[in-house]
């Protein structure tokens, strides 16, 4: 039996080395995309393009445009009296923020200690408009408390021994090192692709040439064809998950906190349950272009719905079922809880209680599926 | 011209039999529509969070009733040790720990300087800072009621141009439309005419009285037609059930989504010419066209923040441009007066990727 299995795989082995699609997807897909996808995902606003309407043209408003070019968020492009000009540079894209300084505002900040300023952000999107807003709302902060000093100095021994301080702790990164927060994620949503998609696209390959009616009517079991099809696949997405997480290590400088043991261990049942849903999608599919298409469709919801680029908190109540179904979030998840909180055994039992389950799920699903096809 | 017709209704059915890529086809802008219009967002909400209450007086007590009462946070565990407060951490439980010191209360009424301790799970670093900022604000707020405290000073009035509520479809409507007409356009004609090869049937095509152009037209012309009923059926979805409306001019919209459509047909061409095999033609669509796009086009991520030979790269992409041209005109309303030079470009990537479809073609058939 383990003889008629250990030729299925060494010939998979074999035709798989014969593609060199495949191999670049395996060696190469993993180094472009983990050093790819940090640099673009950043979140980190720099540059802001700003246009200032100042109607005052004073000491305070001058002082006010000085701190807000210091901060390094912003980068003043514009510098005008008119309101409508900035707007029009604002809809031709050149202009992320307008900052509106009123007439009497000098005067104002000195005799009534209150003032308003306009701000008018560009906000086709959203995320990025709302961080602008709180970048310059807390340069407006620092500007009120150092004017609120220069008109009563008297305030300053006074301000030194009260109020309330907040001490700001980043635990499990205390560098503040952004690439973390993206880095391991990336990584084992990585495995998933293509673990899922080689095994995929590999069976059904074997379907549309027509190889699968030869091995159907041959005297092999379907439980070792299925197993000579799924071990060399884990096996290579074992070595591209390796392969990832040298770059971490090595490129991105992610020191591992937890155990590689556990690590590899919850890596290789992820994958298991990740392959399965490549071979469900595979069995239910005639062509290529069929499974691709499935794989794809459910991938971009996994990855969307996965908690790597939005919170899994802030989604609706509905998509948060979807969240907890998704085999990717408890992937992304574990890898960081391991690699960087140093998390154990029985902090991650929810993760494979799933995954274990999803795995049974699947495999026994396209097992049965499979004999009633054939 | 009749050839032609009779082809193209024989690649048509040929598409349409094939229902499960179609419900994909056709399932993927829909669910992606939704799913960016009302389940994802970036705002910060429920976020767990944990409690080290040391002092456990009056002042404390209020603080976290106040906490208790956002909608930002959900105080779901009081913790009595830092040790217990390490373990929620890395059992994934709490996002932030709020450390209030035992002397907090006597601090705060004797005048003297009070601390409290605010820990974040670092390692998601884009949350952290966020519910960071919240935090803090509501413990300001908290300390100005508590020793009445007027604010003073500048404040903003802000103004959210194009967006009031800041809601996540303004942006991802272009986006799923460049995203998914690529998709279309690059990735099925790429496989479709490869498939021809590898099972051997193009051949047969090439030895018979057709011209080679036609074959290809007819190739491309479903998926062309199945492209416009998709990028329609966003649109309608986005008018009705995101509540978005298109400000700027449709025909202008149709017109420039011709010349994308085509420009990624062309480029699925090109791609299917120059490999063998469905795997090889899928990995360069895939690598060399959508994992760009999601990630270098500005949908997903500003590119400002992008080193510059990453934004370089996004400047090829066509969807890039398209994404440019769509937020302007349906979000904006703006008229070809400001996207006149995006549009230069995309006809520009169009002429050149014709010039390289013909040039190649000519030379596989010799």
């Amino acid at each position: 039996m383990f003889r008629t299995l250990f030729i299925l795989i060494k010939k998979e082995f074999l035709q798989i080395f014969r593609n060199k699609s495949i191999l670049a997807i395996i060696f190469v897909m993993p180094v472009i995309q983990l050093v790819i996808l940090p640099l673009a995902a950043n979140y980190e606003i720099k540059d802001i393009k700003i246009a200032v309407v100042d109607h005052d043209k004073s000491t305070q408003s001058r002082e006010l445009i000085r701190k807000i070019t210091a901060s390094g968020y912003f980068k003043i492009m514009d510098y005008g009296e008119n309101y409508n000009d900035a707007y029009q540079e604002v809809e031709k894209d050149k202009i992320d923020l307008i900052l509106e300084i009123p007439n009497n505002f000098e005067k104002d900040l000195v005799r009534e200690n209150n003032d308003k300023v306009l701000i008018a952000i560009n906000a086709i999107n959203g995320t990025k408009a709302g961080l602008s807003a709180s970048y310059l709302g807390q340069i407006l902060q620092n500007y009120n408390q150092q004017i609120q000093l220069e008109m009563n100095p008297e305030l300053e021994t006074v301000k030194k021994n009260s109020g309330l301080e907040i001490v700001p702790k980043f635990w499990f990164n205390e560098t503040y090192n952004y690439r973390l927060s993206l880095v391991p994620g990336i990584l084992a949503f990585l495995v998933t692709l293509i673990g899922g998609y080689l095994t995929a696209l590999n069976i059904v390959e074997e379907k549309e040439i027509g190889t699968i009616e030869q091995i159907n009517v041959s005297p092999i079991k379907k439980r070792d064809f299925i197993l000579g099809k799924l071990i060399p696949f884990w096996i290579l997405s074992m070595v591209a998950f390796t392969i990832g997480l040298l770059v971490t290590i090595f490129v991105y400088k992610i020191q591992m906190q937890g155990s590689y043991l556990l690590l590899y261990a919850f890596i290789s049942v992820y994958l298991i349950a990740i392959l399965g849903m490549g071979l469900l999608a595979s069995v239910y599919s005639d062509t290529q272009q069929q499974s691709m298409f499935m794989v794809f469709f459910f991938m971009m919801i996994f990855i969307l719905m996965s908690g790597l680029f939005t919170p899994t908190e802030s989604m609706t109540d509905w998509a948060k079922y979807i969240a907890y179904l998704n085999p990717v979030t408890y992937g992304v998840d574990g890898v960081r809880l391991i690699m960087l909180k140093d998390s154990g055994l029985m902090d991650l039992l929810p993760h494979f209680g799933f995954i274990i389950g999803l795995a049974i799920v699947v495999i026994s699903w396209s097992v049965l599926r499979y004999h009633k096809t054939s | 011209m009749k050839q032609l017709i009779t082809f193209v209704k024989k690649e048509f059915w040929h598409v349409l039999r094939d229902k499960r890529t179609l419900l994909v086809l056709f399932g993927m802008p829909v669910v992606q529509v939704l799913l960016f219009g009302f389940a994802l967002s970036t705002e910060v909400k429920n976020t767990k969070i944990g409690v080290l209450d040391q002092d456990k007086s009056q002042n404390s007590i209020e603080l976290i009733s106040k906490i208790k009462a956002n909608q930002y946070f959900d105080v779901d565990k009081n913790l009595r040790s830092i040790d217990e407060a390490e373990d929620a951490f890395k059992g994934g439980k709490i996002k932030m720990l709020l450390v209030i010191p035992a002397q907090f209360a006597q601090d705060i009424n004797s005048g003297k300087k009070a601390q409290l301790q605010l820990i974040t799970d670092g390692t998601d670093i884009n949350m952290a800072n966020q519910i960071y900022n919240f935090m803090s604000n509501i413990i300001m707020d908290f300390y100005g009621q508590q020793t009445m405290q007027p604010k003073s000073g500048v404040q903003p009035e802000i103004r959210m141009l194009y967006n009031p509520q800041l809601k996540g479809a303004p942006n991802f409507v272009p986006g799923v439309m460049a995203l998914i007409l690529l998709i279309i356009c690059v990735l099925m004609t790429a496989i479709a005419i490869v498939r021809e090869k590898e099972m051997g049937t193009m051949e047969v095509l090439l030895v018979s009285p057709m011209k080679p152009y036609i074959i290809i037209l007819a190739k491309a012309i479903p998926y062309f037609i199945l492209s416009m009923i998709i990028l329609v059926s966003i649109l309608i979805l986005s008018v009705t059930v995101l509540d978005l409306p298109i400000k700027g001019s449709l025909l202008l919209l149709f017109g420039i989504s011709i010349i994308f459509i085509i420009t990624n047909l062309l480029l699925g061409i090109v791609i299917s010419i120059v490999t063998d095999s469905q795997q090889t033609a899928m990995l360069i669509a895939l690598v060399g066209t959508m994992l760009p796009t999601i990630m270098l086009s500005g949908f997903m991520f500003p590119v400002e923040n992008m080193p510059l030979p990453l934004q370089m790269i996004g400047n090829v992409i066509p969807a890039k441009w398209y994404y440019e041209i769509a937020k302007n005109i349906i979000i904006k309303g703006t008229g070809l007066e400001v996207i006149w030079k995006h549009v230069l470009v995309l006809i520009g990537m169009m002429l050149v990727l014709f010039v390289i479809a013909v040039k190649k073609f000519k030379i596989r058939l010799e």
